[in-house]
């Protein structure tokens, strides 16, 4: 087990650590290089710097030293490797761009890194976050590791790992259509997307701009929290970045406040924290398609909060089943045009042999980008190709408004927040062969209508079901919030986990049978 | 046959803001390649586009300036093309809903007063340039260089209605918008940097058929002389290949200033699927009325409201105006000058600024602004000639001494240093035309045998003995006094 | 709406990807299954309703901030130099591709 996991079950714990010197920050980084190294089949880093990351290290123990220290300062993280760094190279999990070395470090890279926190490498991914199991990743597929053979989730695949294997204290990941909750859900860790807008995308590789949002991944809600509240602020350089939040200004503080006043505000309520809090579960959620042992897990969550006060409320969400080809039109037809820039021209693979220009353009980019992200290029370039435009592109934009509405009908006037599962099932097999490229598609059901409405949403374990191998494996609860309610949606989350401790369990170290 | 031609131009304009339209790189010409492009002009992965508000207030104000409606919202979409000088491959425009429509720009053309409606004016962003040397590329192979330096400096594109009728119009056309953009302050017309690039889609029909013929895109076209060939060519080209029985392609060229032909562009063989789709990255643009309210107020008096101000309170006419109203700086100039002047002296000012001061500012490639004659030094030479102390001749010479900085420059010093007083002095005269007279009997002897011609050539001896200071008024009226006595 | 191979030609080099011959016949199938599960769209019934490009544009305006018009990254050689450390093809500051005809 590694210290993380043995010693600090989440950041306040290291925190006090650090300011009482019982460690240091150099210490922490020299065991978490070597245990990073141990556990080298997990393949969740795709690139280190040890020295960049002692340096980091050792300014963070200089912070502290001079009594400076801030909440993350020495708090070991990784960024996944979507996420641009002038110090690691940047891949995007992709071939095309092997080897790429950003001369910019993302928003989200800097805010962290001011926040003092400890780099220590990059993180696997799905090629331009496009998969939902790391297994379209150009680096090898990352591993669960509560099971070697089985997926981390995707597209976050390689955070998810890092933090689940007590690798680093909290990740960055990205969610498009699902990819921070979903891993987090599989590897039984907590993760977050907040409200889109609220965290800047400048320097996170664009997949679809429309639909993608940072957001961390941890070991408890609150540490999400300290997390979220130093990667949420209004950034200049994103035009789609938030200004205000229902009036109040998104910067550093708003999260930690919404959250401290919502905590606050359950703590009144004694043994039953969640008294008047009214819960809607979509019927939509708990059809055919979902996993039994998963709805166990999810409506035994769901009976928990109300043993804590809360009230059950049935709501539809009609328009459901819709997000699927509504996002598999729109997603591939943003990250069509995102993706064209990748021409061999100013950066990225450039093939050995070629005729001219468009023979050097295609053949390099058909040989950098995998399958998946082929496949979805394709796609796009189709819905928004001359005569189809309207009947796909657009129509799958209504149907979005409609998915947006279908939220808006419910979220206050019936219910507070929703609650339902994150994948209809566990981590599936690695290398299961699907028969048809839509049908890993078809598992997003859950997660991908919070990115077309751009709603925050977060998953957190709560439980377990069997699996591979008649495993045990994590199952996660989504809780959904309507717009910036991020300090809401992880309040609640931080009761249930004072009140629970699924998400205490920690996966069986595995050494030898690494797959 | 009878044919008709149709022209319409669609103009790229660069504005003249100090960063790009989206990002903050510098727009100045002609530095070292790849020195003006940053993360976001290299379309590096994670870049985004952030909008320049001085693009968006230059848009405004053309559009004001040409009578259009400004769209309270527009949106800006992607274009999506493969092309190394456009690093996204795609190229933030816009498409549906542009930030002007409308409008219309009026001017001469042969002294014709002409109308010219526009359908609409877009922001989107320039690419950057391909220079098509033999760099050695990674396997030695002849390749193209790429500077991005261009690369999202901002573009007006200002699209006509395809009605045009004539390469004269056209041009006349070109020369009014590029006038008015320089006017305005938002361009700095310099063509040979391309600052102001001239696309003509140019077809042909039959008179009095409703249907447009097939038009040709000649791109790219950045002299005025260049747009007039390059029209005459392509509609020759398209007459003589349809009464060959042939049919005018559908396609973009372009002129060939060298052969002064044009000639079809081998690249773009995609047919034009652009995929075009609002950006993601940008939401809509809203202007409110307060803004162009704003703007409104802060814009310069328009040539054409100047011209027909000028007109009226001067009794100028539209060719006096046209060449005064021709920049700002000139028209600056004339008021000063016209200024201190008595009433009613509008058109002296105006020979003398459209003649002298153009003809000596040509001569010696100068403009306006580098002018040695100042407007109010310019005003009060003119004084004196209204006030009869100079021949409009002599004052002629003050002006070439006031050229060269004689006296420094002013007009009084000079006549004083000179003694080019006009005589005015009837008996002085008197004395001038004695003398000639008793000098020059033959003349007077066919004077008064009736040719009339002897007149004048009396008038010029008595001009010359007087070394062209007489009043020539005087002049006549004592010769006359003296001959016909 | 079936997809022809032409339309996976057309589609392919639109898009600036080199499809083998059998990749071809691949992709083409795949894409077949890929709009049958798409083509649920369009029997929805959207009349009158607006498409949605920004979301939050459904509980508030969203519109475009500017910024203002100043140089803040003035660029320069040794700019230049990091910003164009990644290319495949560089000569004196230029970007190289093979001869683009015009």
């Amino acid at each position: 087990m590694t210290q993380i996991l043995k010693d600090f079950p989440n950041i306040a714990s290291l925190r006090s650590a650090l300011d009482a010197r019982k460690i240091s920050a150099v210490e922490l980084t020299h065991t978490l290089l070597k245990e990073i190294a141990a556990q080298n089949a997990l393949n969740a880093f795709v690139d280190l710097n040890p020295e960049l990351s002692l340096e980091q290290a050792k300014t963070a123990d200089q912070t502290i030293a001079d009594g400076n220290a801030q909440t993350l300062t020495g708090i070991p993280i990784a960024h996944k490797d979507i996420f641009v760094t002038k110090g690691w190279q940047t891949t995007a999990g992709s071939n095309i761009l092997k080897g790429y070395k950003s001369p910019f470090d993302a928003h989200v890279v800097e805010q962290l890194l001011q926040a003092g926190t400890v780099s220590l490498g990059k993180l696997n991914c799905d090629e331009f976050a496009m998969g939902s199991g790391n297994e379209n990743s150009a680096f090898g597929p990352a591993h669960n590791p509560w099971h070697p053979q089985v997926v981390p989730g995707g597209s976050s695949g390689g955070s998810a790992a890092a933090v689940a294997a007590g690798l680093v204290m909290a990740a960055t990941g990205t969610d498009t259509g699902g990819s921070v909750r979903q891993p987090a859900s599989l590897c039984g860790i907590s993760g977050i997307k907040p409200t889109y807008g609220t965290i800047s995308r400048y320097g996170m590789i664009a997949y679809a701009s429309s639909l993608d949002q940072a957001g961390p991944m941890a070991r408890s809600a609150h540490d999400l929290m300290l997390m979220l509240d130093t990667m949420s602020g209004f950034d200049t350089r994103d035009a789609t970045s938030i200004q205000t939040c229902r009036g109040v200004g998104n910067q550093i503080g708003r999260v930690k406040q919404d959250f401290t006043q919502h905590a606050q505000h359950i703590a009144q309520h004694g043994a039953k924290p969640f008294s008047g809090l009214r819960i809607g579960v979509p019927e939509e959620y708990f059809g055919s398609g979902l996993d039994n042992g998963v709805a166990k897990a999810v409506m035994a969550a769901i009976v928990q909060f109300e043993a804590l006060g809360a009230q059950k409320v049935s709501i539809s969400l009609p328009h459901t089943r819709l997000s699927i080809p509504a996002y598999y039109v729109i997603a591939p037809a943003e990250a069509s045009s995102n993706l064209a820039r990748y021409d061999a021209i100013r950066y990225g693979h450039r093939t050995e042999q070629y005729t001219d220009l468009t023979d050097m353009t295609a053949r390099s980019r058909s040989e950098g980008f995998g399958a998946e992200v082929q496949r979805r290029i394709m796609v796009g370039t189709y819905v928004l190709s001359h005569g189809y435009y309207d009947a796909y592109y657009l129509q799958a934009q209504r149907i979005r408004r409609l998915i947006a509405q279908d939220y808006q009908a419910v979220l206050g006037s019936k219910c507070d927040i929703i609650l339902g599962p994150v994948n209809p099932t566990v981590a599936t097999p690695m290398g299961e062969k699907n028969q048809s490229p839509t049908a890993a598609w078809l598992a997003d059901i859950y997660t991908l209508s919070l990115n077309l409405a751009g709603l925050p949403g977060m998953s957190i374990p709560c439980g377990f079901a069997p699996g591979f191998d008649g495993q045990d494996l994590p199952v996660g609860l989504q809780l959904i919030g309507n717009y910036f309610e991020e300090g809401q949606l992880l309040a609640l989350a931080h009761q249930f986990q004072l009140a629970t401790d699924w998400h205490l369990r920690r996966p069986e170290p595995r050494t030898g049978d690494q797959a | 046959m009878n044919w008709e031609v149709v022209i319409g131009l669609e103009t790229h304009v660069q504005l003249s803001t100090v960063s790009k339209i989206f990002s903050g790189s510098p727009t100045r010409y002609g530095s070292a390649p790849n020195t003006q492009a940053n993360a976001v002009d290299m379309a590096l992965p994670g870049s985004l586009p952030v909008l320049n508000r001085g693009a968006v207030e230059r848009a405004i104000q053309f559009g004001l300036a040409i009578g259009a409606e400004i769209s309270p919202r527009s949106i800006f979409a992607r274009k999506n093309y493969f092309y190394p000088d456009s690093p996204k491959n795609y190229q933030i425009s816009q498409f549906e809903i542009p930030v002007v429509l409308g409008g219309s720009l009026s001017f001469l053309v042969d002294g014709q007063p002409t109308t010219i409606n526009l359908t609409r004016a877009h922001l989107e962003e320039d690419a950057g340039k391909s220079l098509h040397d033999n760099f050695p590329g990674p396997h030695g192979e002849a390749s193209t260089g790429i500077d991005l330096n261009r690369s999202g400096t901002p573009l007006l594109e200002i699209v006509t209605e395809p009605e045009m009728r004539s390469a004269a119009q056209a041009v006349a056309y070109a020369r009014t918008l590029h006038n008015l953009v320089v006017w305005l302050g938002i361009c700095d017309g310099n063509m040979q940097e391309g600052s102001f690039r001239i696309d003509a889609n140019v077809s042909v029909r039959p008179f009095g058929q409703k249907e447009f013929g097939t038009r040709t895109e000649t791109k790219n076209v950045n002299s005025f002389r260049f747009l007039e060939r390059a029209i005459l060519f392509e509609v020759q080209r398209q007459i003589e290949l349809i009464e060959d029985g042939g049919k005018v392609v559908q396609e973009t060229r372009l002129y060939d200033s060298d052969r002064d032909e044009t000639r079809s562009m081998r690249s773009k063989e995609d047919a034009h699927d652009y995929r075009y789709f609002p950006d993601p990255d940008l939401p809509p643009l809203v202007i409110s009325p307060e803004w162009v309210a704003q703007v409104k107020a802060g814009m310069p008096e328009l040539p054409q409201q100047l011209s027909e101000r000028f007109a009226k309170t001067y009794g100028l006419t539209a060719v006096d105006t046209l060449q005064i109203c021709h920049n700002r700086e000139t028209a600056a100039y004339f008021e000063v000058v016209v200024g201190n002047l008595p009433e009613n002296q509008g058109k002296l000012a105006a020979n003398w600024l459209n003649g002298e001061v153009l003809a000596a500012l040509n001569r010696d490639n100068l403009d306006l602004g580098a002018c040695p004659v100042k407007a109010l030094q310019l005003a009060a030479l003119l004084t004196r000639i209204i006030d009869g102390t100079l021949s409009n001749k002599i004052a002629r010479e003050v002006f070439a001494s006031m050229w060269v900085g004689e006296s420094g420059g002013e007009p009084d010093a000079i006549i004083e240093a000179k003694g080019l007083k006009q005589i005015n002095d009837s008996s002085a005269i008197d004395a001038l035309v004695d003398s000639v007279l008793a000098a020059h009997p033959a003349i007077v002897e066919e004077y008064r045998a009736g040719k009339q011609k002897a007149f004048n050539s009396l008038v010029g001896q008595v001009m010359k003995a007087g070394q062209g200071k007489a009043n020539p008024q005087h002049v006549n009226d004592a010769l006359k006094r003296r001959l016909d006595a | 709406m079936a997809i022809t191979a032409s339309d996976t030609a057309r589609i392919a080099k639109l898009a600036r990807l080199r499809l083998s011959a059998d990749a071809q016949q691949q992709a083409n199938d795949e894409l077949n299954q890929i709009f049958e599960l798409i083509a649920e769209l369009q029997a929805v019934d959207t009349k009158g309703i607006e498409p949605l490009a920004h979301p939050l544009s459904i509980i508030e305006e969203v519109s475009l901030r500017l910024r203002d018009d100043a140089v803040t990254a003035p660029g320069g050689l040794t700019e230049r130099a990091t910003l164009m450390q990644n290319a495949p093809g560089q000569h004196e500051g230029l970007f190289l591709v093979p001869k683009v005809l015009d």
